[in-house]
């Protein structure tokens, strides 16, 4: 009996990923408001968009910033900038990003500071936790190499937002992210910086069927759809966060 | 705790005497009805609802995982294990030591703690047997990163090496290293807490005031401490200890007055308030900053005051409404929940192996929450048959003769 319900139910879910599959190509990725507000803000964007204005942003991240080993043009930053290019005309967007695969945020934390003394970004992004969730790193540790990190940074004169780890089903009996997760909320509130709850947008997409995250072997299309989806909700962080209103940009042209 | 200590506590020195050291009465006195006293049944319910809150919370989650307590406050169900350990390790062991002599008692303790090292030891090898093949048959782009979590498989000589030492435990794999570290040094915590019960408790306190001002830990493998220190969760252990050896029966009067009741009501829900704010972001700025700077983080890793404190209004708010005698407890309903609670050795690492396998069902069935809700009731209705069978054989090998019986002793009351 239980078993016949069980291959019922499977058989269920096979028909519906089949049908997913068949589903127009245009991703669905809504997220949730409360996931893309924050009670910060970022001043120094704000005032770099204006028309004609420049808005510099640097990503700092790991190898989860790229897609394969290098690829970051169809990856987020690569994603986030044509977005916000779009969604800010007449506004000059650059995003570069600064690729530091295997560094712990203690490791990192005391280049950052002459890291935006040289490229003099108005917004880093920081995305961490994840090498360091994998190395076990004391959560003090982290916590305090946040704090200088992200203190150096404001203190050479730019806006930092954080991003977290990704969502990673498959890897979960292996890599625990909580304490890291918490910890980074704690210094983004004490900094009064935007968390980029990546953890929670992914793991919300993976619920509600957007995207299949526990699929093993899925090609590099999987990945690419969700960093299009996460450069778009990051896009829409980014804006809400410094309060622009894009409308106004349009008028002014 | 008060009646707790009434029918478990009680009889102690009395048994002691009545019953001499030829009757043999052993670890299964707990078990058995033994001079008009019965098992306390609430520690059972409560350590086998413990083991499926940590098999549930050890899985992705799911609609099971909104009934696990850490989502109602600080404390979750480690506390309640490990405090229920102590109590009954203490109870069992106790007794052993007064009828058999601090040495033979000792001798069974480390028995114990072989078991427990080796049972750790196969979920080990489990757990590198699952991975291994998630390393071989895992392409995701998306998740390379990630996936350098396996490098250490390039070098099992060293992994497996610092397994055997405790000092490289995978997700999931803590809470046995630190029952093994506890049980190591019940002897000496027992022969003290005979004499000096309470003294030992304060020496106790002592020792996790000492790990937060100086920083006590345990270095994990490759980098990292502990996951549960063991100076300060040992508090909660030597606690149950000291609770089981009388320290229940003296605090019977503290437990039944109201103020103890009002402000642990109070402080539940004060704690469930805060948890809300954590997944209700939107109330989050109802949440002085002031309280949330003194109060963040909560540290688990060293067992925070306030998860302590979380975990004694539950206990005493359980101990004044849930009676020893509530016929409840032995409703067929409660039956399954108090078999794991009273094999909780096996059903522990049962269900840390359901939890792998629950894993690994998901990832290569199908995910999909109807699935997650099935993989958690079957882990659950597979423990529980589990916990059945063990029940039965341990009363069929029981009636089969004493030789059986004392065999079985440690399985039965050694409290894992």
């Amino acid at each position: 009996m239980r078993s016949i319900g069980r291959l019922t139910l499977m058989a269920g879910l096979l028909v519906a990923a089949s049908a997913r599959a068949e589903a127009p190509v245009v991703q669905s990725c809504e997220v949730p408001a409360y996931l893309l507000t924050s009670e910060s803000t970022l001043p120094k964007v704000a005032a770099a968009v204006k028309p004609g204005g420049k808005l510099n942003i640097l990503v700092v991240g790991s190898r989860s910033s790229v897609i394969g080993v290098s690829d970051s043009t169809s990856a987020y930053p690569g994603r986030l900038q044509e977005i916000l290019r779009d969604k800010l005309p007449g506004v000059e967007v650059n995003v570069s990003l600064e690729l530091q695969p295997k560094k712990t945020a203690e490791e990192l934390a005391p280049t950052l500071g002459k890291l935006v003394d040289e490229r003099k970004p108005n917004l880093v992004i920081w995305q961490t936790g994840t090498y360091d969730a994998m190395r076990q790193v004391d959560a003090e540790d982290f916590r305090n190499a946040l704090d200088e990190g992200v203190g150096a940074m404001k203190t050479a004169g730019t806006d930092v937002l954080l991003m977290n780890l990704q969502y990673s089903p498959r890897t979960e009996t292996m890599i625990s992210g909580s304490a890291y997760l918490d910890n980074m909320r704690v210094v983004a509130q004490q900094h009064d910086v935007p968390l980029f709850d990546r953890f929670a947008i992914m793991r919300q997409w993976n619920e509600n069927g957007d995207f299949d995250l526990f699929s093993p072997s899925p090609g590099a299309e999987l990945a690419k759809r969700v960093h299009d989806c996460l450069g778009r909700a990051l896009s829409t962080f980014v804006i809400d966060a410094a309060h622009v209103n894009p409308a106004e940009l349009r008028i002014q042209r | 705790m008060t009646s707790v200590a009434d029918s478990v506590a009680g009889p102690v020195p009395a048994d002691a005497v009545a019953a001499p050291a030829a009757a043999r009465p052993r670890a299964d006195a707990v078990t058995f009805p033994v001079a008009g006293t019965e098992r306390e049944l609430r520690l059972d319910l409560f350590r086998g609802l413990a083991l499926w809150l940590i098999f549930i919370d050890h899985l992705p989650p799911n609609i099971l995982t909104w009934f696990t307590i850490r989502n109602y406050g600080f404390s979750d169900a480690t506390e309640i294990f490990i405090f229920i350990s102590g109590y009954t390790a203490a109870f069992v062991y106790g007794r052993a030591m007064l009828e058999q002599g601090t040495l033979v008692a000792s001798a069974r303790i480390f028995k114990r703690v072989w078991q427990i090292y080796v049972a750790h030891v196969f979920l080990f090898t489990i757990f590198l047997a699952e991975i291994s093949y998630v390393a071989t048959s895992f392409e995701n782009p998306l998740y390379s990163e990630e996936m350098g979590i396996l490098d250490f498989l390039k070098q099992p000589d060293v992994t497996i090496v610092q397994a055997l030492l405790l000092k490289f435990r995978p997700v999931n794999m803590d809470v046995l290293p630190l029952y093994i570290v506890l049980m190591l040094f019940l002897p000496p915590i027992l022969w003290l807490m005979q004499r000096r019960a309470d003294m030992t408790l304060a020496l106790s306190v002592a020792l996790y005031a000492l790990t937060w001002e100086f920083d006590l830990y345990l270095s994990a493998y490759p980098n990292g401490v502990w996951a549960f220190n063991p100076f300060a969760w040992q508090l909660l252990f030597v606690f149950g200890a000291w609770c089981a050896l009388g320290g229940a029966r003296r605090m019977s009067r503290i437990l039944s007055s109201p103020v103890t009741l009002w402000i642990s009501v109070a402080y539940l829900l004060a704690a469930f308030w805060v948890t809300l704010t954590w997944y209700i972001p939107q109330i989050h700025h109802l949440l002085p900053k002031v309280i949330e700077q003194w109060m963040y983080p909560i540290n688990k890793t060293d067992l925070d005051v306030l998860r302590f404190a979380h975990f004694l209004a539950l206990a005493a708010i359980t101990v004044r409404f849930l009676h020893k005698d509530w016929p409840g407890l032995k409703s067929p309903w409660l039956r399954p929940l108090i078999m794991c609670g009273q094999h909780s050795l096996e059903i522990f690492c049962l269900g840390v192996f359901l939890a792998f396998a629950g894993h690994f069902v998901l990832a290569e069935v199908s995910g999909g929450a109807w699935m997650h809700l099935m993989v958690s009731i079957s882990g659950i209705v597979i423990m529980s048959a589990a916990a059945g069978l063990f029940s039965w054989y341990k009363r069929v090998a029981t009636k089969g003769g004493t030789r059986a019986k004392s065999a079985d002793a440690d399985f039965a009351g050694g409290g894992a």
